[in-house]
């Protein structure tokens, strides 16, 4: 395999707070390769948008990157980058969709103003040159009468619009990866597909690599090659698209999938998994899943599961790997329980 | 909440006075401010005598309003209508001054307080409020009695330099706000340098507010001139301005009736414009308001 374009080695993120050191990031590696469209699922608070932001090295005091995560990007240390070097980095090389495009627009400026004011910061255009790309970048999106479009305000934009605009601007110097922090999420379903395949298409065209971090399976099973599932600060399964869905391995993987609605399911009702994700500052020690795990057993308290290697570049934080004979007798995981005596 | 997306600004300046102009209140107060600014600027072509010239002291000292004295003399037997004209432009002058470069210092100085947070947030703010705690006019008091009175320009420095305090510490708060929106992180995710998000996005969305306050510093300013001349520490006579005019005649209300109720008339029609544009300015910067007169119950619906 050639070089990725991007190697995330053992990221920590933490964040001091008063109560306590939120780990948000612990530990996290992975790679994207050049225009490869990689997704990160997890549920809220799992540690997903701290990772992107890791990237950008745009985590904000109490939080912190702490020395140790090694961070490569085209062959450069990010870690070792000044701020003005990795200024350049930023919505250059590396350029991010945010998940609402209502508040990710500024509401004073025209969104000729705010596509062009990325080409003035990074290739120095003049007003002109810069309003120029704007509208040729507008037109890029799919945006109808872009001359006029380019003098008017994000008020004036539908959602689905302004999201197009937020992509434009992440696409004016031509990235070489996009982060697209749950880029749908604020979206009208009719719309999400739409979104989705314009970005899709567009960084197709133009061989851009696809960080897509979304909490919503059905969009990685259409627009990833790759899957990282995160959990609790954690990768706990890597896999490529078509065996994660085929041969999931990790229960809260299992979970995530069960948990998808399905046209034509026979389940009345939607499954969840019980419990909620345990708090940053306080990850227990062993799994941390177990609590929500149907499989856990004693050693899942004890000992903390490393990634374990199922072949084929799928891996996997449970010990199942070790021991898959315990599959065959799942129990209601220990939330579950404690819920129905505490009700 | 409303969407972030509506808040008004400078960048919409046609919208932002067909709003302004829907309410006769506030085109009152427009033209009134216009009345009185156009008069200022061409007091000496409107006033019929100089100012400052004793016009005949043994026949025409304290003369009640008449034909070829409109608004009277003063007991110097100066023409009220020309000091009055003439003392707008000191007022006016006075209060724009003072209230521009108050709000220049206090903009920079809360956007910059509220951007870098920590350390140095934490010097100006105190700063700001060891500052707030002493009374303006005490201030002015001292330091204009220690001069013996003061020139225009020492005089609006002073203005501005007891006048910034309150507007950086609304313009920090709002720019607080401002740093943990989510397009302030996306400008810093797209590689703009911490300059030109302070410049770029973060000023221009405090505009809104430090105008609003603006307006209404400048009716304060006004006030703090006539009170100042009006204590006799303000500006030099023989020199005119609202303030030293009720001055002149302070020492017999009863008689000089005069001179008091026309320079008090200027002053409370110029304050009181300022303060209702400045509220009919804060309406109109802010979406969410409805017209004043809209039934609030039946306005949803249209």
């Amino acid at each position: 395999m050639t070089t990725p374009l991007l190697e995330l080695e053992n990221l920590h993120t933490f964040f001091y707070t008063d109560t306590g050191v939120a780990r948000a990031v612990d530990g996290v590696s992975f790679a994207v390769g050049v225009g490869e469209t990689v997704g990160v699922v997890g549920e809220s608070g799992c540690g997903k948008s701290v990772t992107a932001l890791s990237i950008l090295r745009l985590v904000r005091p109490p939080g912190r990157i702490e020395p140790g995560s090694v961070m490569r990007f085209e062959g450069k240390d990010l870690m070792a980058l000044d701020e003005s070097e990795m200024q350049h980095v930023r919505g250059n090389r590396i350029a991010m969709v945010f998940q609402e495009p209502m508040t990710a627009l500024n509401p004073v400026f025209t969104i000729g103003d705010q596509i062009g004011e990325v080409a003035r910061v990074h290739a120095g255009m003049n007003k002109r040159e810069a309003l120029a790309k704007a509208v040729e970048m507008l037109k890029l999106v799919g945006i109808p009468a872009p001359e006029q479009r380019a003098g008017e305000y994000p008020h004036q934009l539908s959602g689905g619009m302004r999201q197009r605009v937020v992509i434009a601007m992440a696409l004016v110097m031509n990235p070489a990866l996009v982060i697209a922090d749950e880029p749908t999420t604020a979206l009208d379903v009719t719309i999400q597909a739409q979104i989705l395949e314009l970005l899709g298409d567009l960084t197709r065209r133009l061989g851009t690599s696809v960080l897509l971090i979304t909490h919503d399976l059905g969009v990685v099973a259409e627009n990833c090659t790759r899957v990282i599932v995160m959990y609790a600060g954690e990768v706990v399964e890597e896999a490529a698209t078509s065996e994660l869905f085929a041969h999931a391995h990790h229960p809260y993987t299992e979970g995530l999938l069960g948990a998808m609605p399905r046209v034509g399911g026979e389940k009345d009702r939607l499954a969840t998994i019980p419990g909620t994700v345990p708090p940053p500052t306080n990850w227990p020690k062993g799994c941390r899943f177990r609590d929500r795990c149907p499989y856990s057993w004693e050693r899942c308290e004890a000992e903390h599961p490393p990634l374990y290697q199922i072949g084929g570049g799928h891996t996997s934080r449970c010990h199942l790997a070790e021991e898959p004979e315990r599959r065959q007798h799942p129990h209601p995981p220990l939330a579950a329980q404690r819920g129905a005596t505490a009700a | 909440m409303t969407a972030p997306g509506q808040i008004a600004s400078f960048t919409r300046p046609r919208r932002l006075l067909s709003r302004l102009l829907r309410d006769s209140r506030t085109r009152i107060a427009i033209v009134v401010l216009l009345i009185v600014a156009l008069s200022a600027v061409f007091a000496p072509l409107l006033a019929p005598y100089d100012p400052t010239a004793q016009l005949d002291i043994v026949r025409l000292p304290s003369q009640p309003p008449s034909l070829a004295h409109p608004l009277g003399t003063d007991p110097y037997s100066r023409d009220v209508l020309s000091r009055l004209l003439y003392g707008g432009r000191i007022s006016l002058a006075v209060g724009l001054g003072a209230v521009l470069l108050a709000m220049s210092f206090g903009i920079a100085i809360g956007a910059v307080a509220g951007f870098i947070g920590g350390a140095v947030d934490a010097v100006l703010m105190r700063f700001v409020d060891a500052a707030l705690s002493i009374p303006r006019l005490l201030v002015l008091i001292l330091v204009a009695s220690l001069w013996g009175s003061l020139g225009l320009v020492p005089l609006t420095l002073l203005m501005a330099g007891t006048g910034w305090f309150a507007v950086s510490r609304l313009v920090r708060a709002e720019t607080l706000v401002l740093r943990e929106r989510e397009f302030i992180v996306a400008a810093r995710a797209l590689g703009a340098s911490p300059f030109r998000i302070l410049v770029r996005h973060v000023l221009p969305n405090v505009a809104a507010p430090a105008l609003v306050s603006a307006t209404l510093g400048i009716a304060n300013v006004i006030l703090l001139e006539a009170g100042l001349s009006y204590l006799g520490i303000g500006v030099r006579p023989p020199t005119a301005s609202w303030g030293a005019i009720i001055q002149d005649g302070a020492e017999q209300v009863s008689d000089l009736w005069w001179l008091t109720l026309f320079p008090g008339l200027a002053i409370l029609v110029t304050v009181f414009a300022c303060n209702a544009l400045g509220d009919a300015l804060r309406d109109a910067f802010d979406p969410r308001q409805l017209p004043r007169g809209t039934d609030p119950t039946f306005a949803a619906e249209a």
